[in-house]
């Protein structure tokens, strides 16, 4: 009798969890790892306008942003309080966006170049002139995939 | 006999906790998708380039100065009319001889099918706010897409966002995106 209760005592053996949560903490640390990698610091406040026809960007890789908006608080002594324009993670001028279409096209080959979109993140409250420009020298470089960044509104 | 292997640890619950983040951290990356308006520019021009006549008819002007008012048709306008003015416009249901003309073109899958040669013009200021500027581009495509989704319900009897890319580009050919920018006035200043 006592043989028979010793073997109850023991029920039903547990299933080893531990090679379960190593996975999923390599799936974590991938998406840690993505997430983080994908920004890079803004230096620039940006507030998308924002509108209800607004679309998904397809193919992250072949987008290059063109970032414009007020400096941020905290760099707003380096770079004034104008709205400025920044390419990857340096503040730029209006000229250098040819040159920047130039190195952004060099880095992909020469069949995704051409499929290469410019997306205009823009803060709100920038003057269209600013913009104009920007597409113009887009324009001269001939890169004539553009995208305007919005936030989707939800409300009406 | 009787010694007791040592115990494990139960680990399931640090499972649980990693699911947790990875869960947290799969939402949060795929919020930060880009929405947007996709848009092409035209080509540069060529250096002696004389545009071509266009009627007068077939131009529908919106025009948005530096306050951020609008004008369209050369009137004053609120934004909330300008979808409905450039649904009327492109569509010209009526066949009026003051809206624009139409083209009978072939088109794969859809046959013929009158395109029309209306052409919104929008021209800026360089003083006008880009939020103004948006929500203008954003009214027009919504004129478009409306469009659009009606001539695939009539067509395909099926939603615009349900066709597949086929006869997506049928649509997009009887209904092309025709929205023209001219050079942005200067009277706003600024560079």
């Amino acid at each position: 009798m006592a043989r028979f209760k010793q073997k109850n005592d023991k029920g039903t053996p547990g299933l080893n969890m531990g090679s379960m949560s190593d996975i999923i903490f390599m799936l974590l640390f991938f998406f840690m790892v993505i997430t983080t990698m994908r920004e890079s610091e803004l230096f620039i406040k940006i507030t998308p306008p924002k509108g209800t026809e607004v679309t998904k960007l397809e193919k992250k890789s072949l987008v290059s942003y063109i970032n414009i908006g007020v400096p941020s608080e905290k760099y707003a002594a380096k770079y004034g309080t104008e709205p400025r324009i920044q390419l990857n993670d340096q503040i730029s001028e209006i000229e250098n966006i040819r040159q920047f279409v130039e190195l952004e096209k060099s880095a992909r080959s020469e069949d995704e170049s051409k499929l290469l979109t410019f997306a205009i993140k823009s803060d709100s409250k920038v003057k269209m002139g600013t913009i104009s420009d920007i597409k113009q020298e887009l324009r001269t470089a001939s890169a004539l995939k553009i995208f305007y960044n919005a936030s989707k509104d939800v409300k009406r | 006999m009787g010694k007791k292997s040592t115990p494990g640890l139960n680990t399931s619950a640090m499972s649980d906790i990693s699911f947790l983040l990875l869960a947290f951290f799969l939402m949060t990356s795929s919020i930060n998708t880009d929405m947007g308006i996709a848009r092409r520019l035209p080509p540069p021009l060529p250096p002696n380039f004389t545009p071509p006549e266009v009627r007068e008819r077939n131009i529908f002007q919106v025009k948005i100065n530096r306050n951020d008012r609008i004008l369209f048709n050369k009137e004053v306008g609120d934004i909330s009319l300008l979808k409905e003015r450039a649904k009327e416009f492109l569509g010209n249901p009526t066949n009026s001889p003051d809206l624009p003309e139409k083209l009978e073109t072939n088109i794969d899958l859809i046959g013929v099918y009158p395109v029309s040669k209306g052409v919104i013009s929008l021209q800026n200021d360089r003083g006008t706010s880009y939020d103004m500027y948006f929500r203008v581009q954003n009214e027009l495509t919504a004129a478009i897409n409306e469009m659009r989704d009606e001539l695939s319900r009539e067509k395909f009897s099926r939603p615009y966002k349900d066709l597949d890319q086929a006869h997506r580009d049928a649509i997009d050919k009887a209904i092309p995106v025709a929205i023209s920018e001219a050079e942005p006035t200067k009277i706003g200043g600024g560079k």
